[in-house]
């Protein structure tokens, strides 16, 4: 059995790194929500953030805390120009066109980031990334705790541009209905890209938050993308505050499984949570429809 | 082009191939070929229902593994001959299939709901066999070289092919008396409107599981014969998602919901894997970033699949209408 | 029918071979310009492992210059040697249709595989046609049990090397005044990381070792912490992880991260200290870190060439560079022996004769009947003061082991 300070301390973990998770699931279950489709470039994309977090470090020596702030314009840009132009054109609306073309595209932007960055792991050393933060007995990572507020208030940010914008607005009208929104005027073609484009942007953050303590390689981005639907599913396709909820709480049970079963089989937990929400109640635990 | 004038021609095509490989191929290409026939066999089972049935699945190798591990673990644990291993891997498949379709179509389960919770059945099924001990644990299971027909396996690989383009006609026929029965008529209805299906009294709870079951009868089939070819498993290849995504790629590519579908997906994407290998230019990933790249353009272009494509252009010819397009 | 099927293959086989017989019988024909042999390289080059496979090739590479710039195999008349790199895409099938591409572009033999499940398909692939295969650094027992007669494994198996490891354990713990007493096992979930760890549990209460934990994590791993949470409560003496690099990165920063500070780390394959990429960009987590992994002969010159070599490359040395220049001068020795690109003289003469094993420390390589080379070993090394020493066996060993790590 374990101490009661490991155990609070391994809650605490699952809560931090959770976050990070949630953060990543935000930007899927928008897009689902808003799009319909299960975008399948989403890890592909997170590895191209992680990999702009590490040259801004690397050619700039930008901390990559502050990288966050200039990647993340350029995951917009980027998202909005594939759906655009790419995804949105290409699939015809049709679910398995959207299954194939974004399949495709993590194959072409995986082995084009091969191609350009070689399959070398790549890492960033700071100062702070071995730091700690004591709260009463327990350890906490500086990183990890950073990780959590700069997520918490991400998911806040994208509350209020949801809410209190026009083009949130836009975007809930067209996720409500998509017909109807296009009557009024409303142009559902750049709506889709800007919810895809506030999806991408999410992962630039993410990529900003996982790099001092994580590595990137062409195929990262691959080890988050089942955690994420899982979190999707978990909080409710589409919702934003399932997704933030549902990372947190995946967090936590990835911790307190991996603590006493191993983290092999301590993944079966979370595919079972998944299993068992599905089959219980398939919106999950914030989802609007049925 | 009518439906049995497609299926004649996808018979031809594979008496072709037949003909080539006994007049003499390169092994490499016979290789290939083998490959294709098995990612083929794998992809008729995905047709029938996430093609036919609209329930498109991500997780199929949840059967390509079971049959591949069935026939493993009787052949190795037990020295139970390779056809009767066989008809148990199919039969475990189809077990798998029913259980799983059980507790999704009771849920009421369909769209991303139902692909999604496929994908995390055979994400279970990959760690408990990866950890567990009868199904060789992370270092896999190995069928002993033996080469004989009671053992599936031959010295001369050509009688393997010929055994699995035997297996891929079955498929087409299988496919064409799916879409005349009554049984395809109510899948094909329920794809299009479930709730109108049911409203006509159609029991779409049970069409739905005949629909798997049977899909998941020849996916593991096609996972058992993967077996017998490359005489190793593990988790990774049986439990993986590269089959279940691979399975999805080829009759969506070559058109879902069709009969030739399926082949003329496993036989493009294959083909198309190896020829862009010589595009490489030294450099790794780029063959492949040609390949994401034509994958893309053919899903723009041929919206319908290639079959759809083909089916248009000779329309076109004839002067008749296109078929309008159809979501699937 | 069968008949018809044999004739066929029989002549398609005599024509390859003839032809192939054809281009290395002449020598003494066209003296101007040698004939070559074309040597296959079956590496990852893409995908997951695409890091081993570059590494690979750059010893692969450098190796077939240096035999070429020595005038080629003599006992082809000076045939030069030419690479031909199959990608496996790091997965099973991808590996054998690109062993069987090797083949079809004419390979004489090929080496690599890389890793067990796809070294088992290429192997089989290879089978088909009688072609010399020779294994680079797949550890898998199971490899070598099938009983063909075409390849042959260079590296130390799995049982091997966990031989060795436990050996020098007892010696550098003994050395100490047997220090550590308690030893926790991290490994990863797959072929490599599962089957060293069933073997130590099994092996190391013998020796006198309490084995507190065992825990398996997936490849690739998210996080390590609830790992090192584990190991904090348990407090062992040893840590014996097994993993492959990005794992170990995450590992070795986590434990730092929350100042665990075992007696000795003493990583089974793919730890820091045989790692430069790992000492460079961590030297604070790399330093006391020992080893058992493949590695090259320090005191021979050409590592340091090659060392030059992969760092003009852009990269970082480690193991599959050495394994794969001394497999490939291995491949070339073969051929002199056999005297002919011929594949069953070049199987038989792998199978009788003795080889220089390149820049690897293994003596004499002799391959048994199963195909193992019997006198292949894994080095022990630590890392010391920023630097990658051999710390055992004494023949190859640069320093002293030292141990416990931490004083």
């Amino acid at each position: 059995m374990y101490s009661p300070i490991i155990i609070f301390e391994a809650l605490a973990n699952g809560l931090m790194l959770g976050a990070v998770y949630a953060l990543i699931a935000l930007g899927l279950t928008l897009i689902y929500g808003v799009l319909h489709i299960v975008n399948f470039a989403h890890g592909a994309l997170l590895t191209v953030a992680m990999y702009a977090i590490w040259l801004a470090f690397e050619k700039f020596g930008l901390d990559p805390y502050l990288a966050i702030l200039i990647v993340t314009p350029l995951m917009f840009a980027l998202g909005y120009a594939l759906q655009r132009f790419i995804i949105g054109p290409s699939s015809h609306g049709s679910d398995n066109g959207i299954l194939l073309v974004t399949l495709g595209l993590s194959i072409v932007i995986q082995n084009l980031l091969l191609a350009g960055f070689s399959s070398d792991t790549l890492t960033i050393a700071t100062d702070y990334a071995f730091g700690v933060v004591p709260i009463g007995p327990l350890l906490l990572s500086l990183p990890r705790v950073i990780g959590l507020g700069v997520s918490l208030l991400t998911a806040l940010l994208l509350w209020f541009v949801l809410n209190r914008t026009d083009i949130g607005k836009a975007i809930r009208a067209v996720a409500k209905e998509r017909l109807g929104a296009s009557l009024v005027g409303i142009n559902v073609a750049h709506v889709y890209a800007m919810t895809f484009a506030l999806g991408t942007a999410c992962l630039a953050i993410a990529a900003g938050l996982l790099m001092p303590t994580f590595y990137v390689s062409p195929t990262t981005g691959a080890a988050f993308v089942l955690v994420a639907f899982t979190i999707v599913v978990l909080g409710g396709m589409g919702s934003i505050l399932g997704a933030l909820i549902g990372g947190l709480l995946i967090g936590v049970v990835e911790a307190v499984f991996s603590l006493f079963l191993g983290d092999s089989l301590g993944q079966i937990g979370i595919f079972l949570i998944f299993i068992l929400v599905l089959l219980v109640k398939p919106t999950g635990l914030f989802g609007a429809r049925g | 082009m009518t439906k049995n004038f497609e299926l004649i021609l996808a018979l031809a095509f594979l008496a072709l191939l037949a003909v080539l490989a006994l007049v003499g191929l390169p092994g490499n290409i016979l290789n290939l070929f083998i490959f294709m026939m098995i990612v083929a066999l794998t992809a008729q089972g995905w047709n029938m229902l996430g093609g036919y049935g609209g329930l498109s699945s991500f997780g199929h190798a949840a059967f390509f593994g079971t049959g591949a591990y069935t026939t493993t673990i009787l052949q190795t644990t037990f020295g139970i001959n390779a056809w009767i291993g066989l008809v148990c891997g199919v039969a475990l498949g189809a077990l798998v299939g029913a259980l799983i379709g059980f507790l999704s179509f009771r849920a009421g389960l369909k769209g991303s709901y139902f692909a999604l919770i496929t994908l995390a059945f055979a994400e279970v099924l990959r760690i408990l066999a990866n950890s567990w001990d009868f199904t060789g644990g992370a270092s896999g299971m190995m069928v002993s070289l033996k080469n004989s027909f009671w053992d599936l396996q031959f010295a001369d690989r050509r009688y393997f092919f010929l055994i699995l383009v035997v297996f891929v006609v079955l498929g087409l026929f299988l496919t064409r008396w799916l879409e005349r029965s009554a049984f395809g008529a109510y899948l094909i209805a329920l794809r299009e409107n479930d709730q109108a299906a049911q409203a006509l009294g159609v029991d779409i709870f049970r069409i739905k599981m005949q629909a798997i079951t049977l899909s998941a009868a020849i996916t593991s089939l096609a996972g058992c014969l993967y077996v017998q070819n490359f005489l190793f498993i593990d988790a990774n290849v049986a439990y993986g998602s590269w089959i279940s995504i691979e399975a999805l790629f080829a009759a969506i590519v070559g058109g879902a919901g069709t009969i030739a579908g399926p082949l003329i997906g496993s036989v493009l994407l294959l083909g198309l894997g190896e020829i862009t290998k010589s595009f490489s230019g030294g450099i790794p990933g780029i063959d492949l970033v040609v390949f994401g790249i034509i994958l893309v353009l053919c899903v723009a272009f041929a919206p319908n699949g290639v079959r759809g494509y083909v089916a248009d252009l000779y329309r076109r010819r004839m002067n008749r209408p296109p078929s309008s397009p159809k979501i699937v | 029918m069968k008949t018809l099927m044999n004739s066929v293959s029989r002549r398609t086989l005599l024509q390859t071979g003839g032809a192939l017989a054809a281009t290395l019988a002449a020598p003494g024909l066209v003296r101007a310009q040698a004939p070559t042999v074309k040597i296959g390289l079956l590496q990852p080059m893409t995908g997951a492992f695409a890091n081993d496979g570059d590494l690979a090739k750059i010893g692969a590479e450098y190796a077939i210059k240096e035999i070429n710039d020595a005038g080629g195999i003599k006992a082809l008349g000076g045939a030069k040697l030419e690479l031909l790199v199959g990608d496996s895409r790091s997965n099973a099938e991808a590996g054998a249709q690109a062993t069987e591409q090797l083949q079809a572009d004419g390979a004489a033999i090929v080496v690599g595989g890389f890793a067990s499940g796809i070294a088992m398909t290429g192997t089989q692939a290879a089978a088909r046609y009688e072609l010399p295969f020779i294994i680079d650094c797949a550890v898998s027992d199971a490899l070598m049990t099938r009983n063909l007669k075409n390849v042959f494994r260079f590296n130390p198996s799995f049982s091997m090397a966990a031989d060795v490891a436990l050996k020098n354990l007892v010696l550098i713990n003994d050395a100490s005044g047997k220090a550590a007493k308690t030893v926790a096992i991290v490994h990863e979930d797959g072929l490599l990381g599962s089957g060293l760890a069933k073997l130590m549990q099994a092996r190391l209460p013998e020796l006198g070792f309490e084995v507190v934990e065992t825990i398996s994590h997936p490849t690739p791993a998210r996080d390590m912490n609830n790992v090192v949470l584990r190991l904090r409560s348990l407090q062992p003496d040893l840590i014996i992880p097994s993993h492959y690099f990005n794992e170990f990165v995450l590992f070795a920063r986590t434990l730092q991260q929350q100042r665990v500070k075992p007696k000795g780390i003493y990583a089974l394959f793919g730890g820091a200290a045989s790692s430069y990429k790992f000492v460079s960009e961590f030297p604070e987590a790399a330093e006391g870190v020992m080893d058992v992994n493949h590695w090259g002969d320090p005191k021979n010159p050409t590592n340091d060439k090659l060392m030059a070599a992969v760092k003009d490359a852009g990269k970082f040395y480690a193991y599959n560079t050495p394994i794969n220049y001394s497999v490939i001068q291995v491949a070339a020795q073969a051929l002199e022996f056999a005297k002919s690109a011929d594949r069953g003289a070049i199987n038989e003469a792998l199978s009788k004769n003795e080889f220089d094993s390149g820049i690897m420390p293994y003596g004499k390589s002799k391959f048994d009947a199963t195909g193992q080379n019997v006198n292949a070993l894994p080095l022990n090394t630590q890392v010391q003061g920023g630097q990658i020493k051999v710390i055992y066996p004494d023949q190859f060993a640069q320093a002293k082991p030292k141990f416990p790590a931490n004083g």
